[in-house]
């Protein structure tokens, strides 16, 4: 195996891009994360995106969001309709094989024009659940009430999640919301959205993007001072019809853990990018993550949730912590799909 | 499952067993799963320049920082390098037609259209590149690569912030520019001597 | 400055499906009026029914009438309604298992108020009078008024 590391990073999340299309979105980005370690497109030998045409509202709609990198002379170049981990998953692929040494990710999502909550019905199975058109807060609400009469968690926990988020993101700039200020009693006193989840249960949605830099071995140390190396990657899937399932659980996300060898060691930080608080307690549970770790300390996807890269978001969050020398071993984490169905788990170590 | 890979497996095969009392109905083999999907879509920075300087019959273009390009209509970047491109240039609204395309089939929605019809790529004079649009005022069989155009706009009073602003782009009457000349052919030369020199 | 520019964007998918024969035989069922699940080789029966086995992939033929009465192993109150969806009322979204299945299935909960509805309660199907082969030929559950009687 080559030793590949995210050797850059660029966000940008705020609420509604109302006046700005995605390329004008990514053209700064991609240019912030190239130019950070002094590279051009000339010096990218992959590029690979994520984004989903159904929040665009246009087929191949990433055809245009090229506009933003620069793709002449040609590139090599590839796309997923998946979050921009999965993108950087596939990267991170095209390193190991080798014949390439720097790699360019990135993944965007403006799902303000819709009704994400109603825009995600389409992702369900089109027989038995989506010509019903139950919406993501509904599902995520019978969920809840599973867990929450299981035993599984409790309505203290939740608010427990849901504070840590509003008061972490209380000085982050990416964030969409927050309140330094919340407490449990205030989030248990807000009326439910979806019954039993109340509105800080639910990820505040977002319009955004990130952009990530992959280099191999000396052309990493080369770029960055503290690169973050990527230790361990891999993502699982679980049934998609929610009936043979146990929704209290995520065995996709455990097994992906345990690819990627999230529990050898000690963890300095965890990224999670659950849309809702019921699924980022799921995800400590099978994750292993002990008190001793921070779970998404600046508010994490409950905080912002920008449809197809708050996974690679929750990377970029985590490979800045290396970058900037606050932790050692970082995990992140990204998911699709109804009731977390795949997951991927990508562990990260500084030198 | 099957060993044998030419037997396809059951589910495929239609082998399913029922229930006796539904045994002898008309089984079920499709349903209909319409979709509908709405958006609020709005421009971005430079589309939305663009469609409110046509409200003044003004055409904008974008200037590409790398090498001075005029790209029209505008996008914010220069799609060949991925650089922003916030310099605005106002164009003229003459041109030449740089490649056409004789359509003998109507459009749905545009019962206004006169069949057959004409669209083009109107190269606007300064402009690097050509967009589309709609020649009218010539027998179809007069069209030609390097024709000289001029836009022909709606009414002020009926201008609004859109590309609709422009009827259809009409012959000058002044020489043709050479077929060597118009169009892509014009930027092909550009780039050829750019890199010679 | 100029009022911000908008456009309606409609974007309209008329899909018609096949179904294959599974997921057909249970249209066809719901057409009928009756609910089908499918066995699998350990004798349980998944409602609604998947073509292959989820754990093992084997191909699933055995459909079996399961219902009309079950149980609702959760919920959740839907108001407004979704625009889209069969219902337009206020309504609950449940999770429910058909009696003889053993896998819940996601569909509508008829009642006027959320307070009518609590896990574990006895729900029965009620039908549409004009079905086709379709998920919403089921209207959605209502609260089963004697237990053990249905409909």
């Amino acid at each position: 195996m080559r030793d590949i590391a995210v050797v850059s990073v660029a966000q940008h999340q705020q609420k509604a891009l109302t006046d700005t299309t995605e390329v004008e979105l990514m053209v700064p980005l991609i240019n912030r994360a190239r130019g950070a370690v002094g590279l051009t497109q000339d010096d990218i030998g992959f590029t690979c995106s994520g984004s989903s045409d159904f929040l665009a509202g246009q087929a191949f709609s990433f055809v245009h969001t090229l506009d933003a990198v620069g793709a002449v002379p040609p590139i090599s170049e590839s796309h997923v309709e998946m979050d921009g981990a999965w993108a950087l998953y596939e990267a991170w692929v095209k390193l190991q094989i080798g014949g390439v040494d720097i790699a360019l990710v990135y993944s965007y999502g403006k799902s303000s024009p819709g009704s994400l909550r109603d825009v995600l019905s389409t992702q369900l199975d089109p027989y038995y659940l989506g010509p019903l058109w139950p919406d993501a807060f509904s599902l995520a609400a019978l969920q809840a009430r599973l867990m929450l009469e299981s035993g599984t968690v409790s309505e203290q926990r939740l608010a427990e999640i849901a504070v840590r988020s509003l008061n972490g993101a209380a000085d982050n700039p990416l964030a969409v919301r927050s309140s330094a200020g919340a407490t449990i009693d205030s989030v248990l006193a807000e009326a439910p959205i979806a019954d039993p989840l109340r509105p800080s249960d639910c990820a505040a949605s977002a319009d955004g993007g990130a952009a990530v830099v992959l280099a191999a071995g000396d052309r990493a140390r080369e770029l960055c001072e503290r690169p973050a190396w990527i230790k361990g990657i891999d993502h699982r899937i679980d049934p998609h019809q929610p009936g043979v399932r146990d929704l209290t659980r995520a065995p996709s996300a455990r097994k992906a853990a345990a690819q990627a060898g999230a529990g050898d060691d000690r963890l300095d930080a965890a990224e999670l990018a659950a849309p809702f608080s019921t699924q980022e307690h799921i995800l400590e549970v099978e994750l292993g993550l002990g008190p001793h770790t921070p779970v998404n300390a600046s508010g994490g996807a409950l905080a912002g949730h920008t449809m197809m890269a708050a996974g690679l978001m929750r990377i970029a969050d985590a490979a800045q912590q290396i970058h900037d020398g606050r932790a050692d071993r970082v995990l992140s984490h990204a998911a699709s799909g109804l009731y977390l169905q795949q997951n991927l788990v990508c562990v990260m170590e500084g030198e | 499952m099957s060993a044998d890979p030419s037997v396809p497996p059951a589910a495929l095969s239609g082998e399913v067993r029922m229930p006796e009392k539904l045994a002898d109905v008309e089984p079920v083999r499709s349903v209909r799963t319409p979709i509908r999907l709405e958006y609020d879509f709005v421009p971005g920075e430079a589309s939305a320049g663009y469609l409110n300087a046509f409200a003044d019959r003004k055409i904008l273009g974008q200037r590409s920082p790398v090498d001075g390009a005029v790209l029209v209509p505008p996008r914010g970047v220069d799609p060949r390098h991925g650089a922003a491109t916030p310099e605005y240039v106002e164009l003229p609204d003459t041109g030449h037609v740089g490649g056409f395309c004789v359509t003998r089939l109507p459009i749905p929605g545009r019962d206004d259209l006169e069949i057959p019809y004409v669209s083009a790529w109107i190269h606007l004079d300064g402009a690097d590149i050509g967009f589309l649009g709609l020649v009218a005022g010539i027998a179809t069989s007069e069209v030609r690569m390097g024709m000289r155009v001029r836009a022909v706009w709606k009414p002020d009073e009926q201008l609004g912030r859109t590309a609709e602003n422009i009827l259809y782009w009409a012959p000058t009457g002044e020489p043709d520019i050479p077929v060597t000349a118009a169009g892509t052919n014009a930027w092909h030369a550009k780039q050829a001597a750019k890199e010679q020199g | 400055m100029a009022e911000r520019l908008r456009a309606d964007l409609v974007l309209e998918y008329p899909f018609t499906r096949t179904t294959g024969p599974v997921i057909g035989a249970f249209l066809t069922g719901l057409r009928e009026g009756i609910i089908l699940g499918i066995r699998r080789p350990d004798g349980t029966v998944l409602c609604p029914p998947t073509e292959y086995d989820p754990e093992t992939s084997e191909p699933l033929t055995e459909l079996v009438e399961v219902g009309p009465q079950g149980e609702l192993e959760s919920w959740t109150w839907v108001d407004p309604p979704r625009s889209q969806s069969p219902w337009d009322q206020p309504h609950g979204l449940g999770l429910i298992r058909l009696d003889g299945a053993d896998t819940p299935m996601i569909h509508g909960l008829l009642v006027d108020h959320p307070g009518e509805l609590f896990s574990g309660m006895r729900v029965v199907a009620q039908w549409r009078s004009e079905r086709g082969g379709h998920i919403a030929d089921l209207e959605g559950f209502s609260p089963q008024e004697s237990p053990g009687t249905g409909q």
